[in-house]
């Protein structure tokens, strides 16, 4: 059976309408707030949540933040202020490299690609692959590459220890950033947005305590490729419609299949929608030119990040139930 | 000495990616279908292998066939480690 073309095809203006409806009710009823703070990252996730916020609430009531670091893209700052523009909101400009500094997050960074690549220093750019999950059916293990400033390239399979060490490291960049987010929510009693998509939601793709923390998550349900489709939709900036995916995290620059996803965005949507709804790896394969065994390997895949990121959905868990309290609507 | 690798492997998992004492470990499950170890399991894994018996494991032999079960590493061990007796034989 051939999957049909617009298997993820979205009536934009009806989810549009369902998400911005929602939205006054969990932020203006439930959770009694005035507004909302986004992190703005000029990418197509946090634009469509601005987009949706301000047509929830009206743009006086939504703050935009641009928190730039050493390492994240001119671009995603650009394009950032872009949106803000288009959409009439207030941004704010909160440069997060000196908390960073202060945390030794570079440092500590630093260090732990040193463990594993003695040369490196400071003057370097690094980044974290995984292989691609179609080319074998060999585990996929970490690597770190590592380039010179003169243009010299090293990889080599990361230790387990050396791997935590530079992911907790590079974890203060989303937690540094969620704190101000909350900062900012404070003093304008607003709430704060996440901006995961479907893909990044189910796989665990965001850190506890960083861009995973949020009083709301409005596109949570949409499949990356119903993103893009309310991006058109809502009429955002070209540039951020065409932008590819990036983590902006790591100094070299990083696609989220290189480092997270099996497979580019449009095949990863279609392989977890399949997945989620009983369909067969053949019929999948035969619409994304790959074969049932390559399709198999991505199932397992999405199966493997749902057990071992099961975690960072919780709620602190409790030795005894506390019965008077909610932590759900 | 391979009849030890059984042994050696089932107190290493158990030791250092087993952090739920309750699981039994079965000589031909699946450690990473049944969760017993993660991606980050396996790298550790590949570390204890390297280390212990002094071999490389190429990327492309991180495969299920060889370190999925307890069963297959023992196996693929027995293809990468040169027993220490034979060694001792042939030198004689």
């Amino acid at each position: 059976m051939k999957l049909p073309s617009d298997l993820l095809k979205l009536d934009a203006t009806q989810a549009t309408e369902q998400i911005t409806t929602a939205l006054r009710t969990n932020v203006l009823k439930h959770l009694r707030k005035r507004g909302a703070v986004v992190g703005l990252s000029g990418g197509i996730d946090s634009s469509v949540v601005a987009a949706l916020c301000t047509k929830a609430f009206g743009k006086e009531r939504v703050l935009g933040l641009l928190m730039p670091e050493n390492d994240s893209s001119d671009e995603s700052l650009e394009l950032g202020t872009k949106l803000a523009e288009k959409l009439g909101i207030e941004t704010v400009a909160e440069p997060i490299t000196p908390m960073l500094e202060g945390a030794r997050c570079y440092q500590r960074r630093d260090e732990a690609v040193r463990s594993v690549i003695p040369d490196y220093d400071a003057s370097w750019k690094m980044k974290i692959v995984l292989p691609s999950v179609t080319e074998s059916d060999a585990y996929r293990l970490y690597s770190l590459v590592a380039e010179s400033p003169e243009g010299k390239r090293v990889s080599v399979r990361l230790p387990s220890e050396a791997y935590l060490a530079i992911v907790a490291a590079t974890n203060f960049k989303q937690r540094c950033r969620k704190m101000l987010e909350y900062y900012h929510a404070d003093r304008l009693n607003y709430a704060v947005a996440g901006t995961p998509n479907r893909l990044e939601y189910d796989q665990g793709f965001f850190v506890k305590n960083g861009d995973g923390s949020a009083d709301f998550k409005p596109i949570a349900h949409l499949y990356k490729s119903q993103v893009y489709q309310l991006a058109a939709h809502l009429d955002l900036p070209k540039e951020i419609q065409s932008r590819l995916p990036t983590t902006d995290t790591y100094s070299l620059p990083q696609s989220q299949e290189e480092f997270y996803f099996s497979l580019p965005y449009q095949h990863m949507d279609v392989c977890l929608y399949a997945h989620n709804n009983g369909l067969s790896a053949a019929d999948v394969a035969e619409g994304l030119n790959l074969t049932s065994e390559q399709v198999e390997r991505v199932f397992r895949d999405i199966e493997g990040k749902r057990r071992t990121t099961h975690y960072l959905h919780l709620s602190p868990l409790l030795a005894e139930k506390v019965p008077e309290i909610r932590s759900s609507l | 000495m391979f009849v030890e690798f059984e042994k050696q492997i089932t107190t290493f998992i158990r030791d250092n990616l087993v952090f739920d004492t309750s699981v039994q470990l079965s000589n031909d499950a699946s450690l990473t279908r049944t969760g017993v170890i993660d991606s980050l399991g396996v790298l550790d894994l590949i570390m204890f292998l390297e280390e212990t018996y002094g071999i490389k494991i190429a990327d492309h032999e991180t495969v299920p066939e060889n370190l999925d079960t307890i069963h297959n590493i023992v196996k693929f061990l027995e293809t990468k480690v040169q027993p220490q007796t034979d060694a001792h034989e042939v030198a004689l």
